[in-house]
């Protein structure tokens, strides 16, 4: 939506979009900031900071201290895990809600959505005991079920909307030429669902990745992920401001630029059907 | 299009998905609903029998209960009205025609990849801790007394992070919807000489409707349920217990799975006339 | 089910033939204490010994605590270790979920744990967890602006003169206030400071019939006394610091003195992290003239949970890592004022250690410590800081939360009080004690 405006009106608009993106984005940067600091230099006054030396000092000492790699292995795992099965899943309960509707596939839409609302703690004992019965407490395979029907109702939804967005007439019209229901998924459906797949697929990725009740207490040192990572250096003896730091950036970064490389893929598919 | 033959493969296509809900609903739902009428004290030998119940008036009757639910709902709505508020604001914003458009966007969105702990742990240790936190420097800078943010300010500190975190997936689904509208519609409304306010208020806003309602919907079932956040920062000092932390309280710290149960049961009947509340006002707009 | 069954006994066929030339790998749980963080960077020398493999959880000890209780209580074998403390030991030990370490070898010397540790880590006589390092609490201040102020700290001083001493140290133009303390809420932070400073002035938890006390004179007493005292020569926000935030004002020269843990004192005589490393003295943690000092007992120790298949390697650490041995491995690679402390009395009779300005007050206040008398009135708990039975973190940290609340001033200190005693007694009628 390309309007023309004066240049006024402009260069005040980028101003107040720059100063409002510079406040957002400033805690993100500042713990990138201290993380190239000492633990002493850390706490000091910003301009101190700023003016001190820059060393690779803390990242070394998580690096020493934590098997970075394998939590990152492990969180890669987990959240594509979760993510591709509660697709797998996802995908053909989607269609069938969104074309095949009936009176009750509303309801079922709500209920779905209902049980995100089950609060994790309460059920941290029943959940802990099948784990240990099912033998896969710190296991990755637990990990990835246990996310993806975290995640499974907001997937489901996702594609919901997003599929009700493809006019039926075009299925209709496959049919009618003769294509087989499998190829009308395939060759109709597939390709024009790709953009909300795929967004699907990244929105996910990132609850997945960041989830952190269960990923932390369903697992001990195989499984853990990234956020365990992050409990090992989240309020220890001493100063910590420079290795927290470090340890959030290495937590962050990876997730932080899939996001931003990703963010047309992202946003094309993350309406809900907010947009008609 | 609806035949027989669809109809039914319909239904077996959705059964995976609804089993897998059903299962992971049911199974844990009900040990839940199970343990709230015993008496479960897992460090004084476990399950001490059948007390009716008991959890649910004792749950209902501590004085921290109902502090808990005015906590939460309070959380939530002052997250939802900031979010949607800036949400709007900066959408608007980034409607315009800037410099560096791409850049911007890339700095507003970037706190929704960040993790809630990670997200806890920065603003409540670099940035609102009052001795070498950013906030205390800045302050004392211009010759302020540092806030003890989370102390003295607690529930609007824990706000404040939350709706960071949020506030670019508000934006973002704004920014969609802002950008759908139709432009001919914005410039017949100039032409009629509509004025900015007025534009926004009959063009602008009823077109974004549909959007603030899936932005209220989607964050308040992700906002019911915030833990970490609190988990890290207050840890549920100073007037921030939401109901969700008060159960982690009852059945980790108190180690009473009875009671918690008891705690959880009533969150699920809670989120559920939040939901259904929501579905009245939301899923009209959205079928339309 | 039946496959897992057929694994677990063909692991337990092999374990039985192989038990002495296998080498495991042991799941340690533990807290990201510096002590422990330590032990990670040496793991290398016991694996070189004994050829078993360790892989840590190092968490914060937030989580540590929620991880490891659900791991117990449900019996799901996620640790073969697990790093807890003098509160947790005697319950689980009661409830046989940790393996009695009452077998160990004979170079382990048992027998040389200083008393006060095994006693607080044993129940019933049986030792269940073998103290890494243990800790009291005692005072630790500047000699040079104690000496500013005209004043000598005794040995063993009494509430009144710090309190006389905190005002007169303080100097709110350059920063300094004349006494930190922990004003945090949760059990182990602020809960467990006032717990300790409440017995020196007569207060306790439960009388003998398990009904709460926070209405009595005793405790109105010592928390007016705190908050008072706080309010005119503590910090600006006490109500939010725990031990980390006091460490840290205290190396940077702000705190005129800071009762805290005995542990403190090898951080704050660090010069490489502490700027005022060179004039901290150290005395008994004050009291009341009432025969009870406020000073607590603690120990990290570790366990090892019952049903764990890897008991013998297990073992073997815990030997490893609570020996003498390991004390002198850190001493070669550390320097003697990084050892472990605490733990050992060969430690504190060693000629290495004597030179240490620390090491004479630490022993002191441990031997002054005792858990079965901790409060002047009788009380029908074990415990200093904190009373043995399973629901007193569940109420401490919200009784601790509510005395925060009044510390920052959010509520008046009798109204937190009068929570306090509510909540008390309806989680101890919870519980069935009354």
């Amino acid at each position: 939506m390309a309007r023309t405006v004066t240049p006024q009106k402009k260069i005040l608009n980028t101003a107040l979009s720059w100063t409002l993106a510079i406040i957002i984005f400033f805690p993100i940067f500042w713990i990138l900031v201290l993380s190239f600091k000492t633990e002493g230099d850390a706490i000091r006054t910003p301009i101190e900071v700023l003016t001190s030396t820059w060393t690779l000092e803390s990242y070394s000492i998580v690096q020493e201290r934590s098997d970075y790699l394998k939590h990152f292995t492990n969180s890669i795992i987990i959240a594509l895990g979760s993510t591709v099965l509660g697709i797998i899943i996802g995908v053909p309960a989607a269609w069938s809600m969104a074309f095949v509707p009936s009176k009750r596939t509303r309801g079922i839409l709500m209920w779905m959505l209902s049980t995100k609302m089950l609060p994790a703690v309460g059920v941290l004992y029943p959940i802990y005991l099948i784990f240990i019965e099912l033998g896969i407490l710190d296991s990755r395979t637990g990990l990835v079920v246990i996310l993806m029907l975290m995640n499974l109702p907001i997937i489901i939804w996702m594609l919901y909307t997003y599929f009700r967005e493809i006019p039926a007439e075009i299925l209709e019209a496959a049919r009618m030429d003769g294509a087989s229901l499998t190829s009308e998924i395939l060759y109709v459906l597939t390709p024009m669902a790709v953009p909300g797949i795929a967004s699907t697929l990244l929105l996910n990725i990132i609850l997945a990745w960041n989830e952190a009740f269960w990923t932390l207490n369903l697992t001990a040192a195989k499984a853990a992920p990234l956020t365990a990572f992050i409990a090992s250096y989240s309020s220890p003896e001493g100063l910590f401001f420079a290795k927290l730091s470090a340890a959030s950036v290495m937590a962050i970064t990876p997730i932080l630029i899939m996001g931003w490389f990703s963010q047309k893929q992202l946003v094309r598919g993350l309406t809900f059907g907010a947009v008609k | 299009m609806s035949t027989k033959h669809s109809r039914s493969l319909a239904r077996i296509m959705i059964a995976p998905a609804v089993f897998a809900l059903l299962v992971w609903m049911l199974i844990p739902l009900s040990m839940t609903v199970y343990f709230s009428f015993k008496k479960y004290l897992p460090l004084r030998g476990g399950d001490l029998g059948w007390v009716g119940f008991e959890n649910y008036s004792r749950f209902l009757s501590s004085s921290s209960f109902w502090p808990a639910v005015g906590t939460t709902i309070f959380i939530v709505g002052s997250v939802l009205v900031i979010t949607v508020i800036l949400g709007i604001l900066i959408a608007l914003l980034l409607d315009q025609p800037i410099w560096g458009q791409g850049i911007v966007r890339i700095m507003i969105i970037a706190p929704f990849f960040i993790m809630p702990t990670v997200s806890g742990l920065i603003w409540k240790n670099m940035f609102m801790d009052p001795t070498n936190g950013f906030l205390a420097h800045l302050w004392r800078a211009v010759g302020a007394e540092p806030i003890q943010w989370l102390s003295h300010a607690s529930v609007a500190s824990l706000v404040t992070i939350i709706s960071w975190q949020w506030l670019p997936f508000a934006t973002l689904i704004l920014l969609t919807a802002i950008q759908s509208l139709d432009s001919e519609q914005i410039e017949a409304a100039e032409m009629d000489g509509a004025k900015p306010i007025g534009r926004f208020f009959f063009i602008i806003l009823p077109h974004l409707a549909r959007a603030i309602t899936v932005v209220i919907l989607i964050q308040t079932i992700f906002l019911l349920s915030i833990f970490a956040e609190i988990f890290v920062t207050t840890a549920g000092a100073f007037g921030t217990k939401t109901l969700t932390y008060l159960i982690f309280q009852r059945v980790l710290e108190s180690q009473n799975v009875g009671l918690g149960s008891a705690g959880g049961v009533y969150a699920i009947i809670l989120a559920n006339i939040v939901a259904i509340f929501l579905m009245r006002i939301v899923g009209k707009n959205l079928d339309n | 089910m039946q496959l897992k069954k057929l694994v677990v006994a063909a692991a337990s066929v092999t374990l039985l033939s192989s038990s002495l030339a296998s080498a495991d790998t042991l799941t340690i749980a533990t807290v990201n204490n510096g002590e422990m963080i330590r032990m990670q960077g040496l793991t290398d020398d016991f694996t070189a010994e004994t050829g078993h493999t360790v892989e840590w959880v190092t968490l914060e000890e937030n989580v540590l605590r929620q991880r490891v209780t659900t791991d117990i209580t449900t019996k799901g074998g996620a640790f073969d270790i697990m790093t807890i403390g003098m509160y947790e030991t005697p319950i689980w030990g009661k409830n046989g979920w940790l393996v009695p370490l009452d077998d160990l070898s004979a170079g382990y010397d048992a027998d040389d744990i200083l008393p006060a540790m095994a006693g607080g880590l044993s129940y019933d006589g049986t030792l269940f967890a073998a103290p890494f390092y243990g800790e009291s609490s005692m005072i630790m201040y500047r000699t040079d602006l104690m000496e500013k102020a005209g004043l000598s700290m005794p040995e063993a001083p009494s509430w009144s003169f710090i309190a006389k001493a905190a005002r007169e140290m303080t100097d709110r133009d350059n920063d300094i206030n004349g006494i930190c303390l922990r004003g945090k809420a949760g059990w182990g932070e602020g809960g467990a400071f006032i717990t300790a400073m409440s017995n020196s002035f007569g207060a306790r938890w439960f009388d003998k019939n398990w009904n709460a006390q926070f209405d009595t004179r005793e405790w109105s007493d010592t928390l007016n006394f705190f908050y008072n005292m706080m309010s005119d020569a503590g910090p600006a926000g006490f109500a939010t610091n725990g031990f980390n935030e006091n460490l840290s004002l205290f190396q940077q020269g702000k705190c005129g003195m800071w009762i805290d843990a005995t542990v403190a004192a090898s951080f704050v005589t660090n010069p490489k992290d502490s700027t005022v490393a060179d004039s901290v003295g150290f005395a008994l943690a004050p009291d009341n003239g009432m025969g009870v000092r406020s000073n607590w007992l603690w120990a990290w120790a570790l366990a090892i949970p019952a049903g764990t298949q890897k008991e013998e390697a297990a073992k073997q650490f815990i030997e490893w890592a609570t020996s003498n041995g390991y004390i002198e491995l850190v001493a070669a690679n550390e320097g003697w004022a990084n050892v472990p402390p605490g733990a050992r009395t060969s430690l504190y009779e060693n000629a290495n250690y004597k030179d240490i300005p620390f090491a004479k007050m630490t022993l002191e206040s441990i031997l002054t410590a005792d858990p079965n008398n901790s409060t002047v009135d009788e009380s029908p708990y074990v415990g200093i800081q904190f009373a043995a039975i399973p629901e007193f973190a569940g109420i401490a940290t919200d009784v601790s939360q509510e005395f925060s609340a009044a510390y920052a001033g959010q509520q008046s200190i009798a109204e937190a009080l009068a929570k306090a005693q509510a909540l008390t007694n309806d989680a101890m009628e919870a519980a069935g004690y009354r």
